[in-house]
């Protein structure tokens, strides 16, 4: 633990730390550009220089110089303040002065460190450089004259996506970031690209000359997009969500999230569904209707259906508030038939560490081995695939996977494509089962390939009993955002799915998968939920209801992380928040849940932990009794863009699959 | 003037072969084993006795530089032998490369065991095709012969040596750069800490020498450092150099000679004499482009050391003279010095991707005289907004030139500047 002075004062740090740490650890803030927390150092900007005392005469770069006992640092001497007016002054020679039409501005690096350290005048007379903008795919737009070469994006690309597509070309004053050979940069965390620019020179094609910074209200809330519940940020204006960014939780997903949860957001203003709907029995059309003629013809049809004869659905993105409004509406009137795995999901519902992602996502990072079985994390969960990937560079986590072969960015043992190969895996003793035995930090994960199958829960089973061979943490990854919640608070009841076929009234929340081809054609059935998807072409009675930018709500991530959803933005038209609708329904059939703010839901859920929090259950074995089939598994997502009714609508996710899924089919193909 | 018999490299102009029987006749190879067997502590200790600073430029004692290679690592060790001579008026390592081969390979294998490396890597610039050539022939010539690979010359000291071609960038000279180059990345140099002696080619401890270095290893050690030691000027300055004189005298050459000979005497005496006498001497960049240029009044009387060159404000580098005479256009010359460290910079590193640029087309101006007093001074403070500020020393060489051609011929560009402002005044009166 070396101790040194900066400006000063001393300060303890970690062996290992660099000043600039250090400096950022007592609240004194030196300027950088190509240096980040997240990303390796190249110290090439060359604006973070200090001066040690004692030292060489010339100022050091202070996020490539570890602390050392006894240092003794200037930030803010003579010698350092030239050495930044140096730098900011050659890097604003080749650098255009377009900051009024460049969408950086406001929350430009360069443009608030030119303030501090800039000269008010140029003394660069001669031509400046420009540099040809590059095609990065529809997610990324580029102004390559902008750049200032710090290489973030290219470290980025390396260290965290797992891509090499961006590189430095050419040298000297001709240096570029480039592709080489023009390509799209085909990672799904290609978004983040952005956010490490620390200048406007690669910005955000769909939010391009929409807004400016300050204009914009920051809501900090969670995503739904996936079950790994990024932190985000909303950024609106008015009723529209204008961008989205990622929030840090190094727990869940540091500083990064995927493209699908950063651009699917317009996909939040089109197909929207903003006031009640109910279907003319004659011509069978939807026609517009007021909220009491929709509630009086659902209590009606209540009334009539025997308890036994009705269903209650809840879809992938619901909120627990929601989950918990219908699961106590629906008892009440005497009905038990719930079921939230509405992907076809096939395990055991009862017991949390056979459904929970029980090692943590972070856990993944210092993992010595990684047992994938019937998933693709990078499709179905790219924020832990992330993990997965650092893990694999910083020490060379091994990684194997039961399952359909999938292009992963880290190299894997392919064990098999058949559950049967599980069980091999079990009598084994060399190869990855030796792996898996003497690695400290083990961890199987059981994906939605395997449980969506007909032996899902015997799939399951036969994993834990793997994983507790062999001393690794158990974990189920699943897709979406709302499964964990509405199983957590027990709309499910057995292992094997609800038999719903067969019942003459069902209530879809927000159920938009290929399940509700299932429902009987005479049910009458109710679709509660934001998008006009294939729920509501099924429906006879539309309630409209908020999406996760418009409402407070809680989810719990795939690992059983309890996260709070804040309301960015109105909903539109008539649309209620769920809960609500739930209640003045109850009222409208003649009980009262007792509900008069969110927070009489959420002090009607039991057994949850505390906000930020996962839930930690003792491992169980699964008590059921099945065997594993002979099919080959298969992946349950090959479109990581649309996954939702958000994502269908959304016209940037249509550009991406055009970009990029279309065009990995057709290669295939060929 | 340095005597015959204290001559180092006798065969450097090719009088002779460079092949291992030849090479034998002039006495290397000769006991290396033996010198080997003595130990490590007696190789460096010799090294430090004899003075020896590095002949890449930098002057760093290189019996020092072995001793910071750490005793046990862990981790392989690696000699890498810097053969990428790219400074512009330096042409030394290439001769040793043609003619004496064999004493780089065998200070290599001296070198290697010294800091416990089994295994060196020379990286030879691009454009050396026959000297790589040569290089190579050398070397299977030593396989054969066993003094290379397993007991390498009977020392019981496995060792191997590879030739490495570069793709000709000067930067790759840089030793981190090179190192980078080495291992199949780009060639940019790295951050500094941690050096090479702790995390060098594929992070583990690696010392980089120039190719003169190495190959005067075997003589000091043969002969003993205190020989060595007893020739230069003062204890700091020791042993002999490869000068190498080109420019506008009438027998351009590479010699070998004492450290600390007078510049008048070397350049008279080798490269007889300056194109139309000594008093039509302009200027003479005295060690490799990247020192600060000196004007003839201060060549008169200088002596060609590491500590006397820096008294006067430029370096020996790498020894390698650019004599000037007065037909030169000095700006011109500096100028096109600027457009080489601009060519070759990596870019990597903000002060010297930018400036470099910015210098070469102030420098431009200042050739023909469009521009004005102020950008002079505008000049100088642009040099010395780069130095120092950079990564590796690129930025540094490129800014000395500039500093040294201010410092004396400052009345040359201001004269430029008032003429063209009288034969155009139209044109850019103010800036």
């Amino acid at each position: 633990m070396p101790k040194l002075k900066i400006n000063g004062t001393e300060v303890e740090v970690p062996q290992g730390t660099s000043i600039i740490q250090a400096a950022e650890q007592i609240g004194v803030e030196i300027p950088r550009f190509c240096y980040h927390d997240k990303l390796s150092v190249p110290a090439n900007c060359r604006m973070c220089l200090v001066e040690v005392k004692g030292g060489p005469p010339k100022p050091v770069a202070s996020c490539a110089m570890a602390c050392a006992e006894g240092m003794e640092i200037e930030t803010e001497s003579p010698m350092v303040h030239r050495a930044r007016k140096s730098v900011m002054e050659f890097l604003l020679i080749n650098h255009p002065l377009d900051c009024p039409i460049c969408d950086q501005g406001g929350e430009c690096d360069l443009q608030d460190q030119a303030v501090g350290y800039g000269y008010d005048r140029s003394r660069y007379t001669e031509d400046k450089r420009a540099v040809k903008d590059k095609y990065l795919g529809p997610l990324v737009k580029t102004v390559m004259t902008r750049c200032i070469q710090c290489t973030r994006c290219i470290r980025f690309g390396e260290e965290i996506a797992g891509v090499d597509a961006l590189g430095l070309l050419n040298r000297g004053e001709d240096v570029e970031i480039g592709t080489y050979v023009e390509k799209a940069v085909a990672s799904e965390l290609s978004g983040n690209l952005i956010d490490v620019c620390p200048v406007g020179a690669l910005t955000s094609k769909p939010y391009a000359f929409h807004a400016r910074p300050w204009e914009l209200k920051k809501t900090e809330t969670i995503d739904v997009m996936d079950g790994v519940g990024s932190n985000i940020r909303i950024d609106s204006r008015g009723r529209e969500v204008m961008r989205i960014l990622p929030r840090l939780n190094e727990e869940v997903n540091e500083e990064w999230i995927s493209d699908k949860a950063r651009f699917s957001y317009d996909g939040l203003a089109r197909r929207r569904l903003d006031r009640p709907w109910i279907k003319n029995a004659q011509t069978g059309k939807l026609e517009q209707a007021s909220w009491e003629d929709a509630f009086n013809l659902i209590a009606d049809k209540m009334k009539q259906t025997k308890p036994f004869d009705m269903a209650a659905l809840v879809g992938n993105q619901v909120d627990m508030e929601s989950v918990q409004a219908l699961k106590t509406f629906m008892n009440n009137a005497g009905c038990n038939n719930l079921e939230c795995r509405v992907d076809g999901g096939h395990f055991d519902a009862t017991n949390a560490s056979g459904y929970l992602f029980n090692g943590g996502i972070d856990s993944l990072e210092t993992a010595d081995a990684v047992l994938l079985i019937g998933t693709n994390p990078r499709i179905e969960a790219a924020m832990i695939n992330a993990r997965i990937f650092k893990g694999y560079r910083d020490h060379g986590t091994k990684v194997a996977l039961i399952g359909e072969s999938c292009d992963l960015n880290y190299p894997y043992e392919h064990l098999g494509d058949k559950p049967s190969d599980i069980e091999t895996l079990m009598k084994s003793r060399s190869g990855f089962a030796k792996v898996m035995k003497e690695g400290g930090n083990v961890q199987v994960i059981l994906g939605a390939g395997a449980t969506q199958r007909k032996d899902g829960a015997a799939l399951q089973k036969t994993a834990m009993e793997l994983a507790s061979k062999f001393g690794a943490g158990y974990n189920m990854l699943h897709l979406t955002a709302g499964r964990v919640g509405a199983l957590t608070l027990g709309f499910t009841k057995t292992p094997n799915p609800l038999n719903f076929q067969s019942k003459s009234f069902v209530y879809l929340m927000g159920v938009d998968t290929p399940i509700i081809n299932q429902i009987d054609k005479k049910a009458f059935v109710v679709y509660q939920g934001h998008h006009g998807d294939a729920g509501a072409h099924r429906a006879d009675v539309i309630l409209p209801g908020c999406a996760y930018t418009e409402k407070d709500a809680l989810y719990m991530n795939t690992e059983g992380r309890l996260q709070q959803a804040r309301k960015a933005v109105s909903a539109p038209g008539e649309a209620q928040e769920d809960w609500k609708i739930i209640s003045l329904l109850a009222k409208t059939c003649g009980h009262d849940l007792g509900y008069r703010s969110i927070f009489d839901v959420r002090k009607s859920m039991i057994g949850l932990p505390p906000l930020g929090e996962r839930l930690r259950p003792d491992m169980q074995a699964v008590a059921f009794d099945d065997k594993i089939g002979a099919a080959k598994f298969s992946l349950s997502l090959e479109n990581f863009y649309q996954t939702c009714p958000i994502t269908r609508a959304s016209d940037t996710m249509e550009a991406c699959v055009t970009a990029f899924v279309n065009k990995t089919k057709r290669i295939k193909a060929a | 003037m340095l005597a015959d018999k204290d001559r180092i490299f006798t065969n450097l102009y090719g009088f002779s072969s460079f092949t291992l029987k030849d090479a034998q006749k002039r006495g290397d190879w000769k006991d290396t084993g033996k010198i080997v067997k003595k130990g490590r502590e007696w190789v460096i200790d010799e090294m430090k006795k004899s003075g020896l600073r590095g002949r890449g430029g930098a002057g760093f004692p290189t019996g020092l530089k072995w001793s910071f290679m750490p005793k046990d690592s862990g981790k392989p060790h690696y000699l890498v032998i810097n053969a990428d001579e790219s400074e512009p008026g330096t042409c030394k390592d290439r001769e040793i490369l043609r003619h004496e081969p064999h004493k780089l390979i065998e200070g290599a294998l001296i070198a290697a065991y010294a800091m416990g490396a089994n295994a060196a890597y020379i990286y030879v610039r691009g454009e050396f095709y026959n000297e790589a050539s040569n290089l190579s022939k050398a070397i299977a010539e030593a396989y054969k012969e066993g003094l290379l690979g397993k007991n390498a010359a009977k020392s019981g000291w496995d060792f191997d040596l590879y030739v490495h071609r570069g793709a000709g960038a000067y930067i790759c000279g840089e030793e981190t750069a090179l190192l980078n180059s080495l291992e199949g990345e780009k060639g940019q140099p790295r951050n500094k800490p941690p050096f090479p002696a702790m995390a060098g080619l594929y992070s583990c401890p690696t010392t980089v020498n120039n190719v003169e270095t190495i190959a005067v290893v075997p003589t000091i050690l043969r002969r003993g450092g205190e020989w060595f030691a007893g020739l230069g000027s003062d204890e700091k300055n020791t042993g002999t150099k490869l000068f190498c004189i080109s420019g506008h005298v009438n027998n351009p050459c590479t010699v070998e000679e004492e450290i600390g000979i007078p510049m008048k005497t070397l350049i008279n005496e080798h490269a007889g004499g300056v194109r139309g006498g000594w008093d039509n001497l302009l200027a003479v960049i005295p060690g490799g482009s990247s020192c600060p240029v000196l004007p003839a009044s201060i060549c008169d009387t200088v002596r060609m050391d590491f500590d006397s060159l820096r008294e006067v404000r430029s370096g020996l580098g790498t020894a390698g003279l650019i004599v000037m005479d007065k037909s030169t256009d000095i700006v011109y010359a500096i100028a096109r010095l600027s457009y080489f460290y601009y060519h070759e910079s990596c870019g990597q590193c903000t002060p010297c991707r930018e400036g470099t640029g910015w210098l070469w087309r102030l420098m431009q101006r200042m050739v023909t005289g469009n521009a004005t007093i102020e950008e002079i001074d505008m000049l100088l403070d642009i040099t010395t907004q780069i130095e120092g500020h950079t990564i590796c020393a690129h930025g540094d060489a490129s800014a000395w030139p500039i500093q040294g051609l201010i410092r004396h011929f400052r009345p040359e560009m201001e004269k430029r500047i008032l003429e063209y402002r009288k034969n155009a005044p139209s044109e850019r009166m103010v800036g």
